[in-house]
């Protein structure tokens, strides 16, 4: 007997917002065979008379957001259709892995969503510990916690500023980058770097917090919400931005999870998914955390989500700053974790085990992992496969940004060139993350 | 040539046009000579965010804006009207009063016309 | 001689003014960079001469030695005059433009405090302005380029339609002067600025010349994050720069139209301050629009095409409509 299967429509063409379906018959199937005569084949076949007018939008534009390419079909100002094209910041990251140690790779995810590192070493780290079923130290669990959720302020801030800007409030910009200033300086004193951190290690965090770092955090989560304030004040009571953020880039639920969005993305059409909460991981379950959910699912909803992830995400590095236990940084499990340095030069099977691990890489086993995080963008997948080499043979990215891209054309049919940059905003893309 | 009166205000206005079109040409003529001049095809290329053009700038564009003009024509009218109206407001009374009301009264049917129409919406 | 000095003393008193008026629109522009960042918690041009003072003077060289791109497709004649175009009316406008009370005397000659008293002042620089806009949307459409070809005609469409609440806004203030002459203007506003009598017609005025002069949040036409630079994106070197001096030059202009027509030009607030000689309040005056202009900048978010053109032909123009019924009534009631 035929089995029914349950497959859900993908998004059709058709949403509210189209009341006349001016871009292409709808074909269902296969498209009516018109036969064609040999020099109409050789130009392309039929099209259809338009008056649109085709408009490249980058990838040298000043709102794209890197190099991303939007070819825009225009009639007047009015988005026909949007097709973007992707690949002008591919630099084959997945390839690459191939040739690298789990650990090695750690530094190119880095280089990855270049505006949120962390995140990134923290999804790598934590797809290879799902396949090396390494337990990670409870206190390098609450350290990446708090570290995670500094960079998704950081992230947000970002994002913030960004699409302030984008909308034509270049001060909100300045301020939130005031912000993003302090934490990156505490990541500075906590790893040296300000941009690449990899700061994450295969079973645990490279190092401990320095000294005056709680303390520094401390103060400034105290000042923070003041500062949110400040920004609402720029933005939320100003009737301009409500103009442009409500309303514009429409996505409905069922849509947003037929295009696979996920973070503020999908949670602002009001679907409660959020990888922290779906499948808990680092110290998430051991703090008291709500999920925001947006109602409308349009850009003004995933602007409050992400407003109000930055109120929970402080709340998380408080409590985890309280809750957070003394205790060993890196789980110590021979020939799959590097030993810590202080046995490396007492202990022969340390420096052994140090040698072969830097030289050759982990014993991984065989095998095949998906492991999803949740990144300020939405979920940042790894999904690896294991030939049990110290390499991993295959690595695919799950980018938030590429996936959310999909969605560009259905969400900006119909809107104006103007919402159009809202739309690369509300998503929050980074091109070095959507290419890799 | 003026029926006697030689509008004599007028005259450094007239020196004024002529003074700002040399010095904006002038400006230009004087750049000419110490500027560069090295061209070759991309430079010349219309911008496109970097890509070639998929067509010539030069394509029909929506009615809307014709429309804009329109009204603009009829409304810029009824300004000029308006200001000599303004100006000389004291001298002619309640009847200059009511024959500009009923002049607005008549464009805003217009106006409303339109609004009703639809010209003023943008999509 | 007496034709002589007829053609003089107009020649004397233009080059004055161009020079003060380019003066200020070079270092309006550092203002706004040295606010604005002050602002945003930063400096600002710092490099050039003590905190950036000479930063105009470098911008404007390094635009003059700027290599002069006509794109391959354009029209080469009106790409070319399109710049100029705009910036001819923007500084012709100054000739009707009062700066001070009393005329001075030197070396025998008499100069007014402005280039000539035409008794319909207020209409040519509106006149005038208009043709602005022509150069806007020649240049756009001469470049060649979608955006700016974009940028030109949403430029055309908001100019003229803010040019309407623009005329319609200072009619009250017509009503009430019963002259068209800027120096009548000004004398009429001896006892009571006229703001105060027509604050409607003051808040269309400045939102109406906000979107004339395209500035932020009304930056339509050139948008950079929509249209990269609007109708000037294919302009380069001097070129680029007449469009940006047209820019200011309109917005002091628009300014100096603000203070003389509401905040009573050159007249002191109030009678013991008016030791302070009548230039400076009038500068003072303009100043404060101009800081204003800024300011809204440094707030504001960019409002949609289509929001803007919604807003001018359905707020602002039935608004000033009103305002004028409601002016002449009540006028014709009190004078009687």
């Amino acid at each position: 007997m035929h089995e029914k299967v349950l497959i859900k429509e993908p998004a059709t063409e058709k949403t509210f917002r189209d009341t006349e379906d001016y871009y292409f018959p709808a074909y269902p199937q296969e498209p009516p065979h018109y036969p064609l005569s040999k020099t109409d084949e050789e130009e392309g076949g039929n099209f259809f008379r338009s008056e649109d007018m085709l408009v490249n939008m980058g990838p040298q534009h000043p709102a794209t957001h890197g190099v991303l390419r939007v070819v825009l079909d225009l009639e007047g100002e009015k988005i026909v259709k949007a097709t973007p094209y992707l690949g002008y910041l591919h630099r084959g990251v997945e390839k690459l892995a191939e040739n690298m140690t789990y650990q090695q790779f750690i530094t190119l995810t880095d280089r990855m969503d270049y505006v949120a590192s962390m995140l990134n070493n923290f999804a790598w780290v934590r797809a290879v510990e799902k396949l090396m079923q390494i337990k990670v130290p409870e206190r390098a669990e609450y350290l990446r916690t708090i570290i995670a959720e500094m960079q998704r302020i950081i992230g947000h801030l970002f994002w913030l500023g960004v699409q302030a800007l984008d909308i034509g409030a270049m001060t909100v910009f300045f301020f939130t980058f005031r912000e993003r200033e302090i934490l990156i300086d505490l990541f500075e004193s906590l790893c040296g770097a300000r941009l690449t951190y990899s700061y994450f290690r295969i079973g645990g965090v490279d190092s401990d917090l320095p000294p005056g770092f709680t303390g520094k955090l401390h103060k400034f989560l105290e000042e923070f919400p003041a500062k949110i304030e400040e920004y609402d004040t720029l933005l939320v009571q100003n009737r301009i931005w409500l103009a442009r953020t409500k309303g514009i880039a429409y996505i409905s639920g069922e849509d947003a999870i037929n295009f696979s969005l996920t973070g503020p993305t999908l949670r602002g059409s009001g679907v409660y998914y959020d990888v922290r909460k779906a499948e808990p991981y680092a110290a998430y379950d051991k703090v008291k955390w709500r999920v925001p959910l947006g109602k409308s699912g349009d850009t003004y909803d995933r602007y409050w989500c992400r407003m109000q992830e930055l109120h929970q995400s402080s709340a998380i590095i408080k409590q985890c700053l309280e809750k957070m236990p003394l205790g060993p940084i890196m789980a110590e499990i021979p020939g799959m974790t590097m030993p810590p340095k202080e046995k490396v030069v007492t202990e022969m099977e340390s420096l052994i085990h140090h040698f072969k691990i830097a030289s050759s890489g982990m014993k991984v086993p065989k095998g095949e992992v998906y492991c999803g995080t949740e990144a300020h963008k939405g979920e940042l997948g790894f999904y690896i496969v294991s030939d049990g080499s110290g390499k991993p043979y295959r690595v695919k990215v799950r980018s938030p940004s590429y996936i959310h891209i999909g969605a560009l054309d259905h969400m900006s049919r119909n809107y104006l060139i103007a919402d159009l940059v809202t739309i690369f905003g509300t998503y929050d893309i980074v091109m070095g993350e959507c290419d890799r | 040539m003026f029926g006697g009166y030689l509008p004599s205000n007028y005259l450094p206005i007239v020196v004024f046009i002529i003074i700002a079109i040399a010095f904006g040409a002038g400006t230009i003529v004087a750049g000419y000579l110490v500027r560069p001049k090295k061209t070759y095809p991309e430079k010349l290329s219309p911008y496109e965010s970097g890509m070639k053009p998929f067509s010539d700038a030069r394509t029909p564009f929506p009615m809307r804006y014709y429309i804009i003009a329109m009204l603009f024509v009829l409304f810029d009218i009824e300004v000029v009207f308006l200001y000599p109206w303004a100006v000389v407001f004291n001298k002619i009374g309640l009847y200059g009063l009511i024959e500009m009301m009923l002049f607005i009264a008549i464009l805003l049917v217009g106006y409303f016309y339109a609004w009703k129409k639809g010209a003023l919406e943008w999509d | 001689m007496e034709i002589g000095l007829k053609i003089l003393v107009p020649l004397i008193e233009i080059s004055v003014v161009l020079g003060i008026v380019l003066f200020h629109v070079a270092y309006i522009t550092y203002f706004e960079r040295k606010i604005l960042s002050h602002m945003q918690d930063r400096l600002g041009p710092m490099e050039v001469g003590p905190h950036g003072l000479l930063q105009p003077i470098a911008d404007g060289l390094k635009l003059f030695f700027k290599e002069d791109i006509i794109p391959a497709g354009a029209d080469k004649i009106i790409f070319s005059i399109a710049p100029i175009i705009v910036l001819v009316p923007a500084l012709i406008g100054f000739a009707v433009i009062p700066f001070a009370k009393e005329s001075i005397t030197i070396f025998g000659l008499t100069f007014k405090p402005f280039i000539t008293d035409i008794n319909i002042g207020i209409l040519y620089i509106f006149a005038f302005a208009s043709i602005g806009a022509y150069g806007v949307i020649l240049g756009g459409w001469a470049s060649n380029s979608k955006y700016a070809l974009l940028g030109g005609l949403r430029a055309g469409a908001q100019m003229v339609s803010y040019e309407l609440a623009l005329g319609l806004s200072i009619i009250g203030v017509l009503l009430l002067s019963q002259s068209l002459s800027m120096v009548q203007i000004v004398e009429a506003q001896n006892r009571i600025w006229f703001v105060l009598l027509q604050p409607v017609a003051f808040v269309i005025y400045v939102i109406c010349a906000v979107a004339e002069t395209n500035r932020l949040p009304f930056d339509m036409p050139e948008a950079e994050s929509e249209l990269v630079a609007g109708f000037f994106t294919e302009y380069s070197g001097m070129r680029f720069s007449f469009f940006f001096l047209a820019e200011y030059a309109n917005m002091i202009l628009v300014s100096c139209i603000a203070a003389i027509l509401f905040l009573g030009g050159w007249h002191a607030p109030f009678k013991f301050l008016e030791f302070i000689p009548p230039t400076i309040w009038f500068i003072l005056k303009v100043y404060f629009i101009l800081f204003f202009f800024i300011w809204i900048r440094g707030t504001l978010p960019r409002v949609r095409y289509d929001q803007l053109m919604k807003f001018g032909w359905k707020v602002m123009i039935p608004l000033s409509l009103a305002n004028i019924i409601v002016t002449s009534i009540v006028l014709y009631i009190v004078r009687g």
